[in-house]
């Protein structure tokens, strides 16, 4: 019976508010406590915003607790909540101080802003194709666009294309454009990692926020392989790969550069060093396992599998 | 034969007109991306082009209609599928160059690539319509069932498509395959001789 009610609710809630217009707020509060307080419908989703006690999350589905794009936590908005930004910032370990970043995909905009808080001068392009997304991150996240920061609303791939034929080069890109139930195919190609790669000035960084489950896994790790032939490949809930256009940094050099980050990292509430076990490079994954092109892109259903 | 042949030609022009749709998604979204707009951009042309095809094909079925011409249309879409294999990414990212606005430059896109094969494609269900109808009592049965199989192709074209071949194969390698599927039951229906 209860939970007839909570289901009950639970379609209620986006119906009130389609009703009530595009941006209507609305109220529930469901098992975990996580009480939605904002729903905003786009052309390709509903993002949703849900607080429990301290900590305030953007979802695209209403199974918050597996689906969260970014959290901020309200009462020390400098920590960062989850691990996946954590170790994507670690890419600043294999390139210290980028003077250009490209960032694939928005959130609640955690990445773009920690880089700006330590990265002086750096620029940062994002690029998001929802732009209730960017609505969103400006209005309950803190996100800010400014001389620094500017994000164009644009498909990732496209924009990658277009950068390219304009000749554009960045020292660090950051893919962050998958959702945990739904992968834009077309960003998971050789095609398309050998075109950010073009993208990338001379030992410029790829990081790439991906996965590390199904058998996807294969799939995923021999196309990057294909395009990046060694990686970091750091596993923590998320799986973020770091490679480089150019030599990978030895272990050394990771190490020493990690130490200008200890303060600022331990700031948004975790330990610099803590991150340098994760960069490992020896290949786990099955490696007969088919490359993913233009041409062979199943990769929503190869993540179905098994 | 006859029947059965243009039962054929119609179930398999209904799955290999919706193969071809979802494998465009495919082929464009590297390009303009897979938004929903892009969606649109080829549903639109599909639709368009099947319209135009069914007043085609109607026209046509006028002027003294043979299995052997339903097979010649079947062929023709097929043919028109090539273009798709031999520049397909080459002209779609000259057209994203020359138009920056990936919802004109998709469907543009779309046009050039799908127009022609969908058109012919659409000729084939008022064509075989013409040739299973024998008198007006039983004109509405024979086209319900002509529908019934044309769009039941469809539906497994969409399934087996989106579901499995996708996962099997190369995008390039369904297409030939569905090319050469096209090609044999023309090349049958061709060699039918004409019903007295």
């Amino acid at each position: 019976m209860r939970s007839a009610n909570r289901r009950a609710r639970r379609l209620l809630v986006p119906l009130v508010s389609v009703l009530l217009g595009f941006a209507g707020p609305a109220c529930s509060v469901d098992a975990q406590g996580m009480k939605l307080v904002h729903s905003q419908r786009s052309l390709y989703r509903d993002v949703l915003v849900y607080e429990t006690r301290n900590v305030r999350c953007m979802c695209f589905t209403r199974e918050c607790r597996v689906g969260r794009q970014s959290c901020m936590d309200l009462e020390k908005p400098d920590r960062i909540v989850m691990n996946y930004p954590q170790m994507m910032l670690a890419a600043l370990y294999a390139k210290p101080a980028p003077s250009s970043v490209l960032i694939v995909g928005l959130g609640g905009g955690t990445i773009p802003r920690a880089l700006k808080q330590i990265v002086p001068n750096v620029r940062i392009d994002v690029v998001e194709i929802d732009p209730a997304v960017v609505d969103v991150a400006k209005r309950h996240f803190g996100f800010v666009e400014d001389a620094q920061v500017r994000t164009i609303e644009a498909d990732g791939r496209v924009f990658v294309k277009r950068a390219l034929r304009e000749g554009r080069r960045y020292d660090l890109v950051m893919l962050d454009a998958f959702d945990h139930e739904y992968i834009p195919e077309h960003l998971l190609t050789r095609e398309f990692l050998a075109e950010v790669k073009g993208l990338l000035a001379p030992n410029g960084i790829l990081a790439a926020n991906t996965f590390s489950s199904s058998r996807l896994y294969d799939h995923e790790s021999v196309t990057y392989a294909a395009v990046f032939p060694t990686f970091f490949n750091l596993k923590k809930d998320n799986r973020v790969i770091i490679a480089s256009n150019g030599p990978l940094p030895s272990a050394e050099q990771l190490q020493s550069n990690s130490k200008r980050f200890e303060e600022a990292f331990r700031r948004f509430g975790f330990s610099a060093s803590g991150m340098l076990p994760l960069f490992k490079t020896k290949p786990d994954w099955d490696r007969d396992a088919r490359v993913l092109t233009d041409q062979y892109s199943p990769a929503n259903l190869l993540n179905l599998g098994r | 034969m006859h029947t059965v042949l243009t039962y054929l030609i119609a179930g398999w022009s209904g799955f290999f007109v919706m193969a071809v749709e979802l494998l465009g998604g495919r082929m464009l979204a590297p390009t303009f991306g897979s938004s929903i707009y892009v969606w649109g951009a080829i549903i639109t042309v599909f639709m368009l082009a099947l319209s135009i095809g069914y007043l085609a094909g109607g026209r046509w079925s006028t002027h003294d209609p043979t299995v052997r011409r339903l097979g010649t249309i079947l062929i023709a879409a097929a043919l028109s599928v090539m273009p798709m294999l031999a520049v397909g990414v080459r002209l779609l990212d000259a057209i994203a160059a020359a138009i920056p606005d990936p919802r004109f430059g998709s469907l543009l896109a779309s046009a050039a690539l799908f127009f022609v094969p969908t058109l012919f494609s659409g000729m084939v269900s008022p064509y075989a319509v013409r040739l299973l109808v024998q008198d007006r009592a039983t004109s509405g049965r024979h086209a319900g069932q002509l529908y019934f199989v044309s769009t039941f192709g469809s539906a497994a074209g969409t399934l087996a498509t989106s579901f499995y071949l996708v996962l099997l194969m190369e995008v390039n390698t369904i297409l030939l395959s569905l090319l050469s599927i096209s090609l044999v039951l023309g090349g049958i229906a061709l060699t039918v001789r004409k019903r007295c």
